[in-house]
């Protein structure tokens, strides 16, 4: 059986789109809530694919920008909400409610550190990299765990969600709608930039970094860029798990949500447009159905990860298409 | 602080560093011979300490325990090798990663429903328990200097395992050329199966030995798997000189680095609040120093240049 | 994670046939993973109470957290939007109750907390509709430091792990302890070998040691400081020496000295038959945290005899009123529903085969928060 990707795109998208909807019809509220758990988690993968998928390169640190993208939220939003100054030094700040202004900062923030860690870690390839990014990662998470302006380990709590003009994001499926709306643009530039001569070049710089160099590309800067953007990327969905949860902690810099992702999108399919997607609907399904079955629910989403490594190579888009994914 | 403590210390360091070397060899040598990056090596220092536990509730005798948990690991290894792994070689390193990924699930949540929620009692055996007084008038507990004696020999073990026998130059070979070695007419399927047995079976050896002083608990496993990647990438991947450099490396930094690098903040600081910034740098010293190595030498310290 | 529970009374079948349950309770606690030993105690304790009530009004909707923060107030979302709970209970850690309880409250829900007292919902963030059963995170360190002064320490050495919980357990103890200190440790999250610290116990002349390193933390401490031939007296919160963890402990918490609210040997009704039903149902012996949720249910069961839930002010202060028979007698709540209660301490021993405790003194007696103060309700 071999289906279009296109169609398989196409029909993702409109079944992520359409079991919310008919959670709102039955009223079903927490239905509503974890397809936008699918989504944000989707988004932080989708931002993982550019430098795994398309760049080869295998972050096992990039909770690093989820957890950066949270505590943006978490910082801006404490101190709005205590009305208290944040210092930084040059100038000060009293926070800010406001979505726009906490993702730009998030996103900021975020492709900061992607540009300094990628400076000194872009250096290394293969298992090197995996390895090294997990250092970075863990440096991360015992800083946050021991820092204790901002609650340490016990996190942040942020009472309200924050507000974007024109909606009420306490609202389950406005905040869905949004997060969904964020992720189709998202996805329309990683579909641009795939097709785009930086994504060529990086496509290239993958399959043999020496021909990249012959044709004059310089694969340390076109990688650079593109785990800076990839940071960006997963630094934004970090701001809105944040306020899906409405709260932060250092479990976002986790080893294991860095693991997450790349699983995320080892299930849908490595490389591909949507591939992230598909994972992130299965995982958070599988997790919360499997649940309902036995405490030890975790044997059983271990033995459906195995499956699908040994029999659908190429995740579930390759299974489905017939094509194996891109090789890293 | 005395002469007498730092000695202490540094038999400390020297102590988790060998212990970290147990676990480290079996992942480094499981990635030289077949390139295969591991996860689920944590889950086999775990079924080792619950083997050793089990056996040594059961009979009393704990060497009947290190015996269970060496033999329970490498079969668990084996098993592992034969039914998941062996189809996996051809795979992207990122299949694999996902494997023994899921491996980890199956593992922890499997032991958890055999043996139960709650950790196990293992204790180290009464001929080996105490403390000995050490030339210099340093008090250290004996099975901590066994444990450095056992990692000791091991390594040496090991060292003559792949410089001195025949599986040894198969093992090299299978470093160097993988075709090359089928071709010679060795049984490449049956030797990836015994190097996974004897990596396992090592990490198992290490969960039981550190089990007697730890406790027996699901999940032990993953804490020490981190640092055995450190340690590892430090060495260079697929150098058993390079683990047994990184480990002690790694032993020394973060055993010393949680007792001075408080003392070094008290110099400029009110007391409390050195401790806590001290051991809060402490904590990541390890992943700075990993962070620096390979900054400085991409592969590790005795990693193959590429 | 849906685990749904619906309460096996006898009465069950003509119950469901005759109408919805009164009163819904979300229990959100952690079942699978490491920790999942906490959670299915609290659990246990829970629904044993609600199955001795033999009632069919109360159902109990539970959850596994996996420990995770963000997975907790998932569900707790789920509890509010789908399931329609009237009372939420049943975590276990501190940071998760930080991530749910606010939110809970906020909307209008009753929490009770069967475990977890962080100083930030005992003080300044406290609300009415937040009642902790078990004790302020504080309290048991507090007791440690009173038991100290008591039996003539002057010089500890005193450690936890380098996060919140640690911190406020140095500062509990410091609160109440009147002697000076040898040394003051923060340990690694997780760590799992104390050779490094027990070497500095060994040289810094102190003439006690108080420790907190809940769960693995304290079995791996315990029996390295054991063999290593220091012999300083060691005093604890509860947390190292429950139940649950002590018969991997073994011999090397023999004669060491917790403090705990609770303790299987306290004299009275509701204890013994509670001592002696959870071990004819489960099989094992009762740990503290069964003995929270056994006692979080029954003070529940007394809210909903003597009031509607749908009527908050009522079901308050029925709540706050504390009018049920609890496992360490005497219970009532202070100012900021805390508990003010007896804190002791007790012995590590051994009766035939099996590792438990005894109680040898009183600790604190009447004892109550030291953030009730900040408390504006």
């Amino acid at each position: 059986m071999r289906i279009e990707e296109r169609f398989v795109n196409a029909t993702v998208l409109v079944g992520l789109l359409g079991v919310p909807l008919w959670a709102l019809m039955i009223e079903e509220p927490f239905t509503i809530t974890l397809a936008t758990r699918a989504v944000i988690l989707a988004l932080a993968a989708v931002g993982l694919n550019v430098i795994l998928g398309v760049g080869g390169l295998v972050s096992f640190g990039h909770a690093i920008f989820f957890g950066i993208g949270g505590y943006a939220m978490g910082i801006l939003a404490f101190h709005a909400q205590t009305y208290s100054e944040l210092d930084l030094g040059l100038f000060s700040t009293s926070g800010t409610n406001s979505m726009p202004v906490i993702w730009l900062v998030a996103m900021g923030f975020s492709a900061f550190s992607a540009f300094l860690i990628g400076l000194l870690t872009l250096r290394t390839s293969g298992v090197y990299f995996i390895m090294i990014t997990l250092a970075f990662g863990q440096m991360f998470y015992y800083f946050a765990i021991s820092w204790p302006s901002y609650g340490g380990e016990d996190g942040l709590s942020i009472y309200v969600r924050n507000d974007f003009p024109g909606l009420n994001t306490l609202v389950p499926f406005q905040f869905f709608a949004l997060c969904f709306v964020i992720l189709c643009v998202v996805l329309f530039i990683y579909a641009r930039l795939q097709a785009s001569p930086f994504g060529l070049a990086l496509n290239s710089a993958r399959q043999s970094r020496a021909r990249a160099e012959t044709v004059g590309l310089d694969p340390m800067r076109i990688r650079l860029l593109a785990f800076v953007i990839s940071g960006a990327i997963t630094g934004l969905a970090g701001a809105l798990f944040a306020d899906l949860n409405r709260f932060v902690s250092p479990t976002m810099f986790s080893w294991q949500l860095s693991g997450e992702l790349i699983v995320l999108i080892i299930i849908g399919g490595v490389g591909r447009l949507m591939g992230p997607v598909i994972g992130a609907c299965l995982f958070v399904a599988l997790e919360h159905f499997l649940g309902g079955f036995t405490e030890f629910w975790h044997v059983f989403l271990g033995l459906i990860l195995l499956a699908i490594v040994l029999f659908a190579r190429g995740g579930v888009i390759g299974l489905l298409t017939g094509k194996e994914g891109a090789h890293v | 602080m005395s002469a007498i403590l730092i000695i202490e210390q540094i038999l400390n360091g020297l102590q988790f560093g060998v212990m970290l070397f147990l676990m480290a060899a079996g992942l480094t040598l499981i990635f030289g011979v077949m390139g295969l990056i591991n996860l689920a090596h944590g889950s086999l220092y775990m079924v080792g300490a619950f083997a050793a536990a089990a056996v040594a509730g059961w009979t009393g005798s704990f060497l009947l325990g290190l015996a269970a948990a060496l033999a329970a690991a490498a079969l668990a290894g084996a098993i592992i090798e034969m039914v998941v792994i062996r189809r996996l070689y051809s795979a992207a390193h990122l299949d694999q990663v996902l494997a023994t990924f899921a491996l980890i699930l199956i593992f922890s949540e499997g032991t958890r429903w055999v043996f139960g929620s709650f950790p196990l009692f293992l204790d180290i055996p009464e001929a080996l328990s105490g403390p000995v007084t050490l030339p210099g008038g340093i008090q250290y507990p004996l099975y901590r200097l066994a444990l450095i004696a056992i990692g000791l020999a091991v390594a040496v073990g090991l060292w003559a395992l792949i410089e001195r026998t025949r599986i040894g130059i198969q093992i090299r070979a299978g470093e160097n050329d993988r075709e090359m070695i089928g071709a010679l007419g060795v049984d490449i399927s049956k030797l990836y199966t015994l190097v996974f047995a004897l990596g396992a079976g090592l990490a198992g050896l290490s969960g039981a030995l550190v089990g007697a002083i730890q406790s027996v608990q699901v999940g032990m496993g993953e804490p020490v798997l981190i640092l055995a990647f450190v340690v590892i990438v430090i060495g260079g991947i697929g150098s058993i000189r390079g683990a047994f450099v990184g480990a002690l490396l790694v032993g020394l930094t973060d055993t010393l680095g949680g007792v001075f690098l408080p003392e070094l903040f008290a110099v400029f600081m009110e007391t409390s609040a050195a401790q806590k910034s001290g051991s809060a740098l402490a904590s990541m010293s390890i992943y700075i120093l990993m962070g620096l190595v390979l900054i400085w030498r991409p592969t590790g310290l005795f990693g193959a240049r590429i | 994670m849906k685990l749904k529970t619906l309460i096996a009374s006898t009465a069950i079948l003509t119950a469901a046939s005759m109408a919805q349950a009164d009163v819904k309770v979300g229990m959100i606690t952690t079942l699978s993973g490491g920790g999942a030993g906490l959670g299915i105690d609290v659990r246990d304790g829970f629904m044993l109470a609600i199955e001795q009530s033999g009632r069919s009004d109360i159902e109990v909707v539970i959850e596994d957290d996996q420990r995770k923060p963000d997975i907790a107030v998932q569900l707790a979302d789920k509890m509010i939007q789908s399931e329609k709970v009237d009372v939420l209970t049943g975590i276990i850690w501190s940071n998760l109750a930080m991530a749910v309880v606010p939110a809970a409250t906020a909307q209008g829900k009753f929490y009770l907390s069967p475990n977890a007292g962080p100083s930030a919902l005992a003080g300044k963030g406290c609300h009415q509709n937040y009642f902790n059963v078990a004790w302020q995170n504080d309290n048991l360190h507090e007791a440690a430091g009173a038991y100290a002064n008591e039996t003539g320490y002057g010089n500890s050495f005193i450690l936890a792990p380098n996060y919140p919980a640690g911190k406020d357990a140095l500062t509990g103890y410091k609160r109440f302890f009147e002697g000076d200190l040898a040394g003051e440790l923060y340990t690694k999250l997780g760590q799992t070998d104390y050779a490094a610290e027990i070497a500095q116990i060994r040289a810094s002349g102190a003439d006690s040691v108080f420790f907190f390193l809940p769960g693995g933390m304290g079995i791996s401490f315990l029996k390295q400081y054991a063999d290593s031939g220091v012999d300083l007296p060691v005093v604890g919160p509860a947390f190292s020496f429950d139940q649950g963890i002590l018969q991997a402990v073994g011999d090397a918490a023999l004669g060491v000295v917790n403090t705990s609210q609770w303790n299987k040997d306290i004299d009275n009704a509701t204890n013994a038959a509670f001592v002696e039903s959870f071990q004819a149902k489960y099989g094992r012996l009762p740990s503290l945290y069964a003995s929270q949720g056994f006692d979080t249910a029954n003070l529940l069961i007394s809210a909903v005899d003597s009031a509607d839930v749908n009527d908050a002010d009522a079901f308050r202060a029925a709540l706050k009123a504390a009018n049920f028979d609890s496992t360490r007698g005497d219970f009532a709540f202070g100012s900021n529903h805390h508990p003010v209660q007896t804190i002791y301490a007790r012995e590590v021993v051994k009766e035939g085969d099996v590792f438990t405790n005894k109680i040898i003194g009183t600790a604190l007696s009447d004892h109550a928060d030291a953030y009730a103060g900040d408390c504006k309700m």
